[in-house]
C-alpha cells in the first residue's frame, strides 16, 4: 500500500471492519482520551469504521498527502488543559506547539494553521485575550502563520473557560519518510531529553500539589530540532512526541505498528530528580507522564552519532541521549531492562494513570 | 526525596546479592505482606535475580484488591446519588464491583471526585454545605490513622455533611489466617515497613513464636527489600525465627503513638472480610458508636446488596499465597487489566496486574518454550 494518496482519488472502504460495540464500557469515560488503550480502541471501533479512508489507515501524528503532485503533511488536536496557564506555558503554547509538532513528527515544517475557539459563556475577555496573545507568540516564535480560526460560545457549566482545536498543514521535503513501518532490529532509540516534565508541570498547579521546586511544562516546538536531525541525515526512520500516555505509549505504539520489539535501558531515560520524585509521592511512573516539547527517534545504527551530536547541539535537544534499540525478539513487545539488572514488559497505558492509595 | 536513587544503587544490590547466594543452601518460600513490595519486586526485576532456591510469595497486602464486593457495590450505591460528592483515591475507581466500577459512575452523572488526601475531602465538605461529602477509607494501617484524624477533625469542626465509608483491614490478623490455613508453604515474612511505622513491631513477636516464622520488617525500595531478604534468609538457614527490624530508618518499635491513640479513639476493631479470601476475626476496624454519625454506611443505610463475583477468578488464592498470578486460566485471556475479572488485575499493587504489566515477556516466553513447535 502506498504511503501517500491522492485526497480526490476514491476512498478504500475495504480495509475497515464493522463498528463493534465498546466491550465494557457503554458510556465515554476519562481514559478514553488518555492516548492509551482505551483512546486506541475508540479510535478502532467507532471513528475509523465511520470515516474510512486510506490516509486516515496510516494512523500516524500527522497524515502524509499527496495534492497536486506535492506532499503535504496535515494534522489536527484539541486543547482542553487546565489551568489555562501553568508554569512554563499556557494552553495557547500548547495549542500551537502540540499541532506544529504532530507535523515535525512526519518531518514537516508546519507553514499555515487554523484555530477554533470554544469559550465558555461568563470566561473573562481578558482572559481570552492572554491566550490568544500566547498562542500568537508561540506560532511566530514556531515560524508558522495562523490563517484562519473559528469561535464558538457554549452555555455556562457546559466548558471548561476556553477550549481549542488547531489544525497545521506543512511540506514533507523530498527525501524524508517517516513511518513506524520503516523501523527495523538494530535501530537506535533516541529522546531528546527529560521525560514527565509537563505532565508533573500541570499535576503540580492543577491538583495543588507542591513537590518542594517548581516544574515548569517543556512546552515547545519541535520544528527546528527535526530539521537539524534531518540536514544530518533524511534517512530517520520514525519520530514520534511522546505527549499523552508519555514515552511508554510512544514506544508501544510505534513497536505495535511496525513489528519490531523495543529495549529501553531504564538508567539511560532521563528523568529529572524533580519528576522522580513526585511520581514517587504519586505512585506514578514517569515513562507514562505526559511530554509537550520532547521527541524520540528511531535511528539507523550507522547515523546514530551524528543524529545525536546534531541535536545535543540544538537548544531543544542538549539532553538527548540513547536509550535503547529495536529488536527481533519479543516483536511487537516493548521491555525494560531494569537498574539492577532485570527486566519488566512497558505496557501501553489502559487509561489515564491513577495515583496510588498510599 | 534525595534518597530515592540511593536505595536503587545497583552496586550494593549486587553485593546484597552475592550475599544472599552465599547464603541459601536449601529452598525457601518466603512472603512479602504488602503489594507495594511485590510491585517493587516485579518492577525491578528482583525475583529474577534472587537464587532458584528463594521463592517470593505475594502476599494479601494490596488495599484496594483486599476491599470486599459488597464494599465496593455499596460505594457504587452511594456515589450514584445526586445529593453525594464521592471522593477518593485514585486507585479505588477502576476496582470493578459488580457490573461496574467508580469511573462508570462518573460518566453517568456521579459526582465521583480523586482525592490525594482525606483532608481534601473535608475541605470539600465544608465548601459545599448542602452536599453530602463521602470519603471511601481503605487500606491498612498505613492510611488508617488520617483517615479516623478526619472524622475527628470532622467532629470537632462541627461538619456535619461529611462521613467515612470504612473498608479499613489489620495485617497481623491476616498473617495469623495464612499461617493457620492448612495447605500454607509459607516459611517467613517480609513485613509492610509503612504499617510498623504507625503500630511498631509489638504485635509480632507473638506471632513468629507461635508459628516458628521469622519476621522482618522490611521498606519499599530494592535495597530494601533485598536487605529484608537477607535478613529472612539468614534467620532462615540458622534455625531462627525472630522479629527483625530491617527498616529502622522508618521504623521504631513502638510504632507512633499519637496515630495509635487517633486509631483507638476514632475506629474499634471487627470481624472483616477480605475479598478473595473470606472473613478474617477481628481483622478489620469501623468507626466506633461515638463517630457513628460520620458512618457512610449508617448514614445511607445501603441495603440489598446483591454481590457478584465472577466464578473463575482466583484471586482469593492469589492473595493468600496459593497460587502464581499466570497460574490461573483466566489470566491473560479473559482477565487483563483491560477486562478484569478480580481487583488483583486491576489494583496498581495488585499482584496479577504487576504480572501482567511487567512479567508477560517471561510468561510468553516460558509457555512457547514448554509447548512443541507444531
Amino acid at each position: 500500500m502506498s504511503e501517500t494518496t491522492d485526497l480526490r482519488g476514491p476512498a478504500t472502504l475495504e480495509a475497515w471492519t464493522c463498528p463493534a460495540p465498546l466491550r465494557d464500557r457503554p458510556r465515554v469515560v476519562m481514559g478514553h482520551g488518555g492516548g492509551g488503550a482505551l483512546s486506541a480502541e475508540l479510535v478502532q471501533h467507532v471513528f475509523a469504521p465511520a470515516f474510512g479512508g486510506e490516509v486516515l489507515a496510516q494512523m500516524g501524528d500527522a497524515a502524509a498527502l499527496s495534492l497536486g503532485g506535492v506532499r503535504l503533511a496535515f494534522s489536527t488536536d484539541s486543547f482542553v488543559v487546565r489551568p489555562l496557564f501553568f508554569p512554563g506555558g499556557s494552553i495557547g503554547d500548547l495549542a500551537v506547539n502540540g499541532t506544529v509538532n504532530d507535523l515535525a513528527m512526519s518531518g514537516a515544517r508546519a507553514a499555515y494553521l487554523s484555530c477554533g475557539f470554544i469559550l465558555e459563556e461568563g470566561v473573562e475577555v481578558e482572559v481570552v485575550a492572554r491566550v490568544a496573545e500566547a498562542l500568537g507568540a508561540a506560532a511566530r516564535t514556531a515560524g508558522v502563520e495562523v490563517a484562519t480560526g473559528d469561535t464558538k460560545v457554549v452555555e455556562a457549566g457546559h466548558g471548561d473557560g476556553i477550549f481549542i482545536n488547531t489544525a497545521g498543514i506543512g511540506l514533507i521535503p523530498a527525501g524524508v519518510d517517516l513511518r513506524p513501518q520503516r523501523v527495523v532490529p538494530g535501530d537506535v532509540v533516541i529522546v531528546s531529553g527529560a521525560i514527565g516534565v509537563h505532565g508533573v508541570a500541570i499535576m503540580s498547579v492543577r491538583e495543588g500539589l507542591e513537590f518542594g521546586v517548581e516544574i515548569e511544562s517543556d512546552c515547545a516546538a519541535l520544528g527546528g530540532l527535526v530539521d537539524a536531525m534531518l540536514a544530518v541525515t533524511p534517512d530517520l526512520h520514525v519520530l514520534r512526541d511522546p505527549t499523552r500516555g508519555g514515552l511508554a505509549a510512544a514506544l508501544n505504539e510505534i513497536a505495535a505498528a511496525s513489528g519490531a520489539g523495543v529495549v529501553v535501558r531504564e538508567r539511560d531515560v532521563p528523568v529529572p530528580p524533580a519528576v522522580a520524585n513526585a511520581c514517587a509521592i504519586l505512585g506514578l511512573d514517569p515513562l507514562y507522564v505526559a511530554n509537550e516539547g520532547k521527541l524520540v527517534a528511531f535511528v539507523p545504527r550507522e547515523h546514530a552519532d551524528a543524529v545525536l551530536g546534531a541535536m545535543r547541539a540544538h537548544p531543544l535537544g542538549a539532553d538527548a541521549r540513547i536509550i535503547g534499540e529495536a529488536v527481533e525478539a519479543h516483536p511487537g513487545m516493548v521491555v525494560a531492562r531494569t537498574g539492577l539488572g532485570g527486566t519488566r514488559v512497558v505496557d501501553l497505558p489502559i487509561g489515564e494513570q491513577l495515583p496510588r492509595i498510599c | 526525596m534525595k534518597y530515592i536513587d540511593e536505595f536503587q544503587d545497583p552496586e550494593l544490590a549486587r553485593r546484597l546479592l552475592d550475599d544472599i547466594h552465599s547464603t541459601v543452601t536449601r529452598p525457601w518460600a518466603l512472603m512479602e505482606v504488602c503489594g507495594g513490595q511485590t510491585h517493587t519486586i516485579i518492577r525491578h526485576g528482583i525475583d529474577q535475580l534472587l537464587p532458584e532456591q528463594v521463592e517470593l510469595i505475594h502476599g494479601p497486602g494490596c488495599p484496594v484488591c483486599v476491599t470486599p464486593l459488597e464494599v465496593i457495590d455499596k460505594a457504587l450505591e452511594i456515589a450514584s446519588r445526586p445529593e453525594v460528592i464521592f471522593c477518593s483515591f485514585g486507585d479505588m475507581l477502576r476496582v470493578p464491583g459488580t457490573g461496574r466500577d467508580l469511573f462508570q459512575v462518573r460518566s453517568e452523572g456521579g459526582d465521583v471526585r480523586v482525592v490525594y488526601s482525606p483532608l481534601d475531602a473535608l475541605r470539600i465538605a465544608r465548601q459545599n454545605p448542602d452536599r453530602e461529602v463521602v470519603f471511601f477509607g481503605i487500606g491498612f494501617e498505613t492510611t488508617a490513622p488520617p483517615n479516623a484524624m478526619t472524622v475527628h477533625q470532622a467532629r470537632r469542626l462541627g461538619i456535619p455533611n461529611f462521613s467515612l465509608l470504612v473498608s479499613h483491614v489489620r495485617v497481623p490478623p491476616a498473617i495469623e489466617a495464612i499461617m493457620s490455613a492448612p495447605n500454607c508453604r509459607v516459611q517467613a515474612f517480609l513485613a509492610a515497613g509503612h504499617v510498623c511505622s504507625v503500630m511498631g513491631v509489638g504485635e509480632y513477636p507473638e506471632l513468629a513464636e507461635r508459628f516458628r516464622v521469622p519476621i522482618v520488617v522490611t521498606g519499599f525500595e530494592p535495597l530494601d527489600i533485598l536487605e529484608g531478604v537477607r535478613r529472612t534468609v539468614l534467620q532462615l538457614e540458622r534455625g531462627e525465627h525472630t522479629v527483625d527490624n530491617a527498616y529502622a530508618r522508618a521504623v521504631r518499635p513502638e510504632g507512633n503513638p499519637a496515630a495509635q491513640a487517633m486509631l483507638e479513639d476514632v475506629f474499634e476493631v471487627t470481624d472483616r472480610a477480605w475479598r478473595g479470601i473470606g472473613v478474617i476475626p477481628d481483622s478489620g476496624w469501623r468507626l466506633s458508636p461515638k463517630y457513628r454519625d460520620h458512618d457512610a454506611e449508617y448514614r445511607f443505610s445501603v441495603d440489598g446488596i446483591q454481590t457478584r463475583e465472577p466464578a473463575e477468578c482466583r484471586s482469593g488464592e492469589v492473595l493468600q499465597g496459593m497460587l502464581k498470578p499466570h497460574e490461573c486460566e483466566a489470566f491473560g485471556t479473559v482477565c487483563t487489566p483491560r477486562t478484569p475479572l478480580g481487583a488483583t488485575m486491576v489494583s496498581s499493587e495488585g499482584a496479577c496486574a504487576a504480572y501482567y504489566l511487567y512479567r508477560r515477556l517471561d510468561i510468553t516466553t516460558a509457555a512457547r518454550e514448554a509447548s512443541p513447535v507444531v
